[in-house]
């Protein structure tokens, strides 16, 4: 093992050092901000170091303490953990210099180092090749999501907390018997080595694999919040700081990756009856969140809320592709989840500037007196809304049209092009209608004009890096789409991890 | 076989009155359905390593059959974790109970006498 090698940990390790340094500058904000920065930085050069580690297409695994693969625990690299890992860190930066910019990391305790120990939680989870471990890492970045979640306090969040917190538990609990039920039957936890021994269980132990594999999918839908497990997620999210909101972006992608990760590996074509487990349930799921999403967007009574729906609805976009199980849509499915976490992190950011500006109007969509700021607001909101519909000229819409293009070859694309269609045109009527109400109306005579704070405009930054990078993603296509397809071809070549993973070891 | 079948019975009453504490309307409640669902999923992840007595998880001289260690070390970490998030869950309702003056899960005011 070589010094490159172990830049492999490096994402874990990095913000659990971060973490706990903040934690010692309680009452000395500026330096934990620093650190904290310093941290986040760190953390994006390695995940650039192990993007172009990963460049020559090979499969990395790194036994920690160096035990041998299947009974030590591995970490495991390739394009599509380092594009996760990539994607997380440049979110993860922009966020935490929008949190330092606008004091919303001054709004209670620890927020540096919860917002840390949830990178290492994310970063772990896209690394890990073990199934127990995926459990583990999905559990910090939860506990941290609660912490953040709840930071800043008030009655709602905490109403809409308790919840969050008891569907997670619920979702936690229904994992491990998940876990519980495929170790009974293999005899192992290691993703690699489950792929080999699911592939070779005998005729009668086929109910109880399927019934394995579906609970594991049931947790990762409910942690990807998919149509009918969803009702968790605009609660939430509405209830929190948007710009913690904006690093919540990528927590329901998260569940998308682990079934990307874990089926095409575990449950492929030779896993009998748990062969592609999701089947038949993901698109019929995925076409509704899409549905039940932009209904939502265009429902919505608050900003938090609508920016809330529009991940629902991007996961459900997302979802379809990825139900498909082939190379082609896999390929065109991360691109669209690339850009639809930073669209979702560009909304819910426009939507805190927005209502920083607002004062008591905060972020309901109802006419107000003209507010500081309103036209720049208004055209980063256009901007937003764009993004999350998937409109040109940002990259939603080389997503929705990558997606429709692989997706024509299969047989249900009727479904797949009304559904992305008739949902776009939900989106553009809900993103218009919020739009005009907020920022063209005028409000009502007699209403007491808005006396929000006069603030700067460098919380308008952040925002616009987001929407900048959206417009890389649509001018870089070209790249970026043969970056996606690498990675899709090397998902759905499983015996390709066997060999990295297992023959390390050996 | 009668031992399976008791453990086998013990984690299904646990899990079906957890559950049932679960979707009941009041924080204390909540709390200790997921708790027991917790205790369930534990022993459950326990009798994965298969059922057997009088076998050492860890070598010994002299003796041949082990006990399967794994899920041993496995039910070890998701008590940890359980545990923790009991107290959060707990601590969380208790603010809500201060903050909101209910303990309603959906922390709407007392709805009168019934819940």
């Amino acid at each position: 093992m070589t010094a490159a090698d172990q830049l492999m940990i490096a994402p874990i390790v990095l913000p659990a050092i971060t973490a706990s340094a903040t934690l010692l500058m309680r009452r000395r904000l500026r330096t934990a901000r620093a650190v904290s920065l310093g941290g986040c930085v760190a953390m994006l050069a390695a995940a650039i170091g192990l993007f172009a580690m990963a460049q020559d297409g090979s499969i990395r695994g790194y036994a920690l303490g160096a035990w041998p693969a299947p009974f030590g625990i591995v970490l495991m690299l390739d394009r599509l953990a380092t594009t996760m890992l990539l994607l997380t860190e440049v979110l993860a930066s922009v966020v935490l210099a929008h949190a330092a910019v606008t004091g919303a990391d001054r709004r209670g305790w620890h927020f540096h180092a919860l917002f840390h120990f949830q990178l290492m939680g994310l970063n772990g989870a896209f690394l890990t090749g073990d199934l127990f471990n995926l459990f583990v890492f999905f559990e910090v970045m939860l506990i941290a999501s609660y912490g953040l979640m709840l930071h800043g306090q008030g009655a709602s969040r905490l109403r809409a907390g308790l919840a969050y917190v008891v569907v997670n538990i619920v979702g936690s609990a229904l994992f491990l018997i998940a876990l519980g039920l495929l170790y009974g039957l293999t005899g192992t936890l290691n993703m690699a080595d489950l792929a080999v021994r699911v592939a070779a269980l005998g005729p009668a132990e086929q109910g109880l694999l399927r019934v394995a594999g579906l609970l594991l999918m049931t947790v990762f839908a409910l942690k990807a919040a998919v149509a009918p497990l969803h009702l968790w997620l605009p609660r939430t999210y509405a209830a929190t700081m948007p710009v913690i909101a904006a690093l919540f972006a990528i927590m329901t992608k998260v569940g998308v990756y682990a079934m990307i990760r874990t089926v095409p590996l575990i449950f492929g074509a030779g896993a009998g009856a748990a062969a592609w487990v999701p089947g038949p349930y993901l698109l019929p799921a995925a076409i509704l969140g899409a549905v039940l999403g932009f209904v939502g967007v265009l429902a919505a009574r608050g900003l938090r809320e609508q920016a809330a729906f529009a991940v629902l609805a991007s996961t459900g976009t997302l979802l379809m592709p990825v139900s498909l199980w082939r190379e082609a849509t896999l390929a065109a499915a991360l691109y669209y989840l690339v850009q639809a976490v930073l669209a979702g992190a560009a909304l819910f950011l426009i939507v805190d500037a927005t209502m920083r500006r607002r004062g008591s109007y905060a972020d309901a969509i109802v006419p107000s007196p003209r507010f500081v700021g309103q036209d720049a607001a208004g055209l980063l909101y256009l901007a937003g809304g764009l993004a999350a519909v998937g409109l040109p000229p940002l990259a939603g819409f080389v997503g929705k049209v990558l997606i429709l293009d692989v997706s024509y070859a299969v047989a249900g694309w009727p479904s797949i092009w009304t559904t992305i269609l008739g949902t776009t045109l939900l989106g553009v009527i809900g993103f218009a209608r919020s739009g005009s109400t907020l920022f063209w109306k005028a409000a009502p005579s007699g209403t007491a004009a808005v006396e929000g704070p006069r603030r700067s405009l460098a919380d308008f930054v952040a925002p616009i890096v987001l929407l900048a990078l959206l417009a890389w993603l649509t001018l870089a296509a070209g790249w970026v789409t043969a970056q996606t397809r690498a990675a899709a071809a090397q998902i759905m070549a499983p015996d390709r991890y066997v060999a990295a993973i297992l023959g390390a070891g050996r | 076989m009668s031992l399976e079948l008791l453990v086998a019975s013990a984690i299904a009453v646990l899990v079906a009155a957890g559950l049932y504490l679960a979707l009941r309307g009041r924080t204390f409640q909540l709390v200790l359905g997921l708790t027991l669902v917790s205790y369930a999923v534990n022993l459950f992840l326990f009798a994965t390593g298969r059922l057997v007595v009088e076998r050492p998880p860890l070598w010994a001289k002299g003796v041949t059959d082990h006990a399967d260690p794994l899920p041993q070390a496995l039910v070890l970490t998701a008590i940890v974790i359980s545990f923790a998030m009991t107290a959060l869950t707990v601590i969380l309702s208790l603010r809500g109970f201060l903050e909101i003056g209910s303990d309603q899960v959906d922390g709407l005011a007392e709805p009168g006498e019934g819940a």
